[in-house]
């Protein structure tokens, strides 16, 4: 059995310790928000937390994650709901495929740099391909939910 | 542009009509399939016709019947409806129609399902509005001519009185269903021009949506499909023994290859009981192939036989004047090559279906599908049972860009479904996506030019090369067909004396088949970087060079009763131009591209900032311009023309699938790599204000990017490029 922590939740699997969390995620836990894109860790698709940093769930066993902290796309409302809204509010989906570990990648990011440049935004978010090319508008809604979140930091 | 009617309608006899963007197929959709009669009613819901359920606590759903890909079509569509019904948008919510002939064509690619489903959905929601007005007529015991509606009420203009929509759901389903309902003038328009948010703006932000792979039946198995490497090659023996010692592996299965436009390749599938094992079993299969007639397939040897095809006389395609005289006449003449390479749509979600053939005989499936009634055609056809024992519910396509049209990875599925007698969900690895696809042509081209002493253009002769995709369907001639042709090739938008096209051989050895845009891409390539040529041979500048080429204002009528307006094209071209600064000075190093082109019946220009630092290409800025008629959902266009933009960058710079020995030589995105957010310029998108009848969208905005930037390297550096990816040329 492995211990596997989602969301704040614990789950106990039965699974092979070197299945990739992605395919424990989906297959095994029912969280399909998370998705397989390219299996080799270059398309940014399966990107979850793990104890907060960024990583690629089709390359890392579950093995890795016993007793850390998994946070998916299922999860975020919790973790940045703000980012989810703007992410909403400015349209940023086309397909919407890739934008689960868009929005993951998007809350590292924000949780490391409050106010990120263009150019950090760029190099955070390199990793993650999105073929329906809506990278201009990932741009605009990290640096609209930073906007906010600080203002709202100023209020306090 | 007569040509493309002709060429179009012979195309269609063919029976290859299904061309994306070559063919307008009506739709003619009753707005109630059973018309004058009172409408079924289970004591609750409203259903003036298959498009609409008004629910008597007031919320309505409507009905997408195109599939949703990224291009926001759930949400464009239902808009019309709800707009004609004067409904109020929080109220609505969207249901996605199963594939089914009732809903009229579902087939979502040509860029018209707005275009082609624009009056049909306006009337769907005029139908159920003058339904409501009637039946509060009834109720209140009034003259209609009282009564209007306005966000989800009936209201009496006389006394101020209303009534909620949902207070009259049975009344309502008593008024017969009228046949010409009055449409709205379109300045009172709500939804339409207004751009509406996704209605699945939240749930793709919160990982919602359920694509392909996300659906779990009961007991459902899971599948991983080894291919044969060469197209059309099959099994000569296998070993399963390896596979079968996967952990979570249940069994190994034929899948046979069926000889159809979209039936499946064959291979051998693996059963699972995760998506993991499957792959891990496919992995460790022991295959021996029969590779086939295709094996011979090696892009290198290949792409210069089409590059001297060419080089000599092809198939007379279009000739006006006489393009020798002009030649023989001119003061300078122009000659140039240029050659792309096959293409791969790769969306982020790779193909996959779940089927279930059941023991009655039944079959239901679940698919990311762009053509759902294809895909149950198909099915039915393979299982030898009637259509209506199939059902293909439709999920969200995570991306589709003409690869989700061909339904071969649907029938597979129900294929090993049926063999295994299990529900079962078949996911294709991105390296089974990447090789074993139906791929965007590959192209030779050569152009010919004259220019008399003044630096007008007299003569243009024009030939490609490339293998048709009327070849997936029909006995392949070698020669490319009539839609394809109407691509940009024989309806250049220029006014010359003497046009010459001609077409050469290209035979195929792979899957051909259609790509967003299509041979649009290919022709606007050559077409918009050759005119920048003669621009630069005539010492003209490029921008006022193309509006003098373009010529006169005047309509060229299509029987498609889409007709070619040269002063729109001048338009965008001239804003394009406008917004991106035209003509003030550029930072040194700096370039700046002109393209556009005609397609879906859709105006598109591009300016494209470029510089060069050190050998290294780096885009700027992107000014596009689009004119696609009425603008139902500007946000929609707004981003289907940032995407369009990152896609034609993303060819440009990478797009290249190749083949040896009949194998396809890229695997992954490590070798056919996409753009990425830190190479991803400023797009701005200016949308002309119009009134006309829509046109294509998602399309148009491809195929003047890559000719753009090939365009603004020429502005920026005095180098010129004709082939594609520019990672060839060690640009980026």
């Amino acid at each position: 059995m492995t211990t596997l922590v989602i969301n704040n939740k614990e789950h106990q699997l039965d699974v092979d310790p070197n299945i990739p969390l992605l395919w424990a995620l989906r297959d095994f836990v029912g969280l399909t928000g998370t998705k397989y894109g390219c299996g080799t860790g270059i398309c940014g698709s399966c990107t979850i937390l793990l104890d907060g940093d960024p990583i690629r769930s089709c390359l890392t066993p579950v093995s890795l994650a016993e007793g850390k902290k998994i946070l998916t796309i299922e999860g975020v409302e919790n973790e940045n709901k703000e980012l989810q809204e703007v992410w909403e509010d400015l349209n940023v989906p086309q397909c919407g495929f890739c934008q689960s570990g868009q929005i993951i990648s998007a809350v590292a990011l924000l949780k490391e740099n409050t106010n990120p440049t263009d150019d950090d935004i760029d190099t955070a978010m390199s990793g993650n391909i999105c073929r329906c090319g809506t990278y201009q508008r990932i741009r605009s809604a990290i640096h609209k939910t930073a906007d906010l979140n600080n203002s709202k930091t100023e209020l306090k | 542009m007569n040509p493309i009617q002709k060429i179009t309608r012979r195309s269609f006899i063919r029976g290859i009509g299904l061309a994306s963007g070559g063919l307008i197929i009506a739709c003619n959709i009753p707005s109630s399939d059973d018309k004058n009669k009172k409408r079924p009613f289970n004591g609750s819901t409203f259903e003036p016709n298959l498009f609409v359920q008004l629910k008597d606590n007031g919320d309505l759903i409507l009905i997408a019947s195109r599939s949703e890909m990224g291009q926001g079509v759930r949400t464009s569509m239902t808009s019309i409806i709800a707009d004609e019904m004067d409904a109020d948008w929080k109220l609505v919510s969207v249901e996605q129609a199963i594939g089914h002939p009732k809903y009229g064509n579902q087939n979502t690619d040509g860029s018209r399902s707005v275009r082609t489903l624009y009056e049909t959905m306006r009337k769907m929601g005029a139908t159920a509005k003058a339904m409501l007005i009637t039946a509060a007529a009834t109720k209140w015991q009034v003259e209609e001519s009282l009564l209007k509606a306005e966000n989800h009420y009936v209201i009496n203009t006389s006394n101020d009185k209303k009534i909620f929509y949902g207070d009259l759901v049975k009344e309502a389903a008593e008024v017969e269903v009228p046949e010409n309902p009055p449409l709205k003038d379109s300045k009172d328009f709500k939804y339409i021009g207004k751009g509406l948010k996704s209605v699945d703006g939240a749930d793709f932000a919160s990982g919602k949506p359920k694509y392909g792979m996300d659906i779990k039946i009961p007991d459902m198995k899971y599948a991983a499909i080894a291919r044969c490497p060469v197209t059309f090659g099959t099994v000569k023996n296998f070993d399963k023994t390896k596979a079968l010692a996967v952990a979570g592996v249940i069994d190994v299965v034929e899948v046979p290859r069926i000889k159809k436009p979209f039936g499946p390749l064959g291979g051998i599938a693996v059963i699972a009981t995760n998506t993991w094992a499957a792959m891990k079993g496919k992995d460790a299969l022991e295959i021996e192939w029969e590779y086939g007639d295709n094996k011979s397939y090696s892009s290198e040897s290949y792409d210069k036989m089409i590059l001297e095809n060419v080089h000599k006389k092809g198939k007379e395609i279009r000739n006006d004047g006489s393009v020798n005289k002009a030649f023989k006449n001119a003061a300078h003449i122009v000659e140039s090559s240029f050659q792309l390479p096959h293409l791969v749509h790769a969306p982020m979600e790779t193909p996959n279906a779940t089927a279930w053939v059941k023991e009655d005989g039944t079959c239901e499936i679940w698919a990311p599908s762009q053509a759902p009634q294809t895909a149950r055609d198909n099915v039915a056809e393979y299982l030898e049972t009637e259509k209506d024992t199939i059902t293909i519910n439709v999920t969200f396509l995570g991306g589709g860009f003409g690869r989700k049209s061909k339904p071969d990875y649907i029938v597979e599925a129900a294929a090993v479904s049926k063999t295994i007698k299990a529900p079962v969900q078949v996911v294709w690895t991105r390296e089974d996506d990447i090789q074993h696809s139906y791929y965007h042509t590959v192209s030779a081209q050569y152009m010919k030019g004259a220019l008399d002493k003044d630096g007008n253009v007299t003569g243009w002769l024009h030939r490609v090369a490339y293998p048709s995709i009327a070849s997936t369907f029909a006995p392949d001639s070698g020669y490319a067909a009539g839609f394809e042709f109407g691509q940009g090739l024989i309806n250049i938008p220029y006014q010359i004396d003497n046009v010459r096209c001609e077409n050469g051989k290209a035979p195929a050895h792979v899957r051909i088949g259609w790509y967003r845009s299509v041979i649009n891409i290919i022709q606007s390539f050559s077409v918009n970087i050759f005119v920048d040529e003669l621009a630069a041979k005539a010492e003209k500048d490029p921008l006022q060079f193309r509006l003098d080429l373009i010529g006169n204002d005047r309509v060229e009528e299509s029987k498609s009763g889409y007709h070619f307006d040269s002063a729109k094209l001048k338009n965008v071209l001239k804003i394009a131009a406008k917004n991106a600064n035209y003509g003030k000075d550029l930072p040194e190093g700096h370039g700046m591209g002109i393209a556009m082109h005609y397609s879906f019946f859709t105006y598109v220009a591009s300016v494209i900032v470029v510089s060069m630092v050190n050998g290294k290409l780096k885009v700027h800025n992107i000014h596009s311009v689009i004119d696609c008629g009425t603008a139902v959902n500007t946000d929609t266009i707004k981003s289907q023309m940032e995407g369009a933009a990152i896609f034609g960058m993303s060819l440009a710079y990478y797009g290249k699938i190749t083949a040896k020995d009949g194998a396809i030589e890229q695997s992954n995105y490590h070798d056919y790599q996409m753009l990425r957010i830190n190479q991803a310029p400023k797009i701005d998108v200016e949308i002309i204000n119009s009134k006309e009848k829509p046109t294509g969208v998602g399309e148009p905005g491809v195929p003047p990017i890559a000719p753009a930037i090939i365009n603004a390297i020429y502005n920026a550096t005095g180098k010129r490029y004709y082939s594609l990816p520019l990672m060839d040329h060690g640009l980026v």
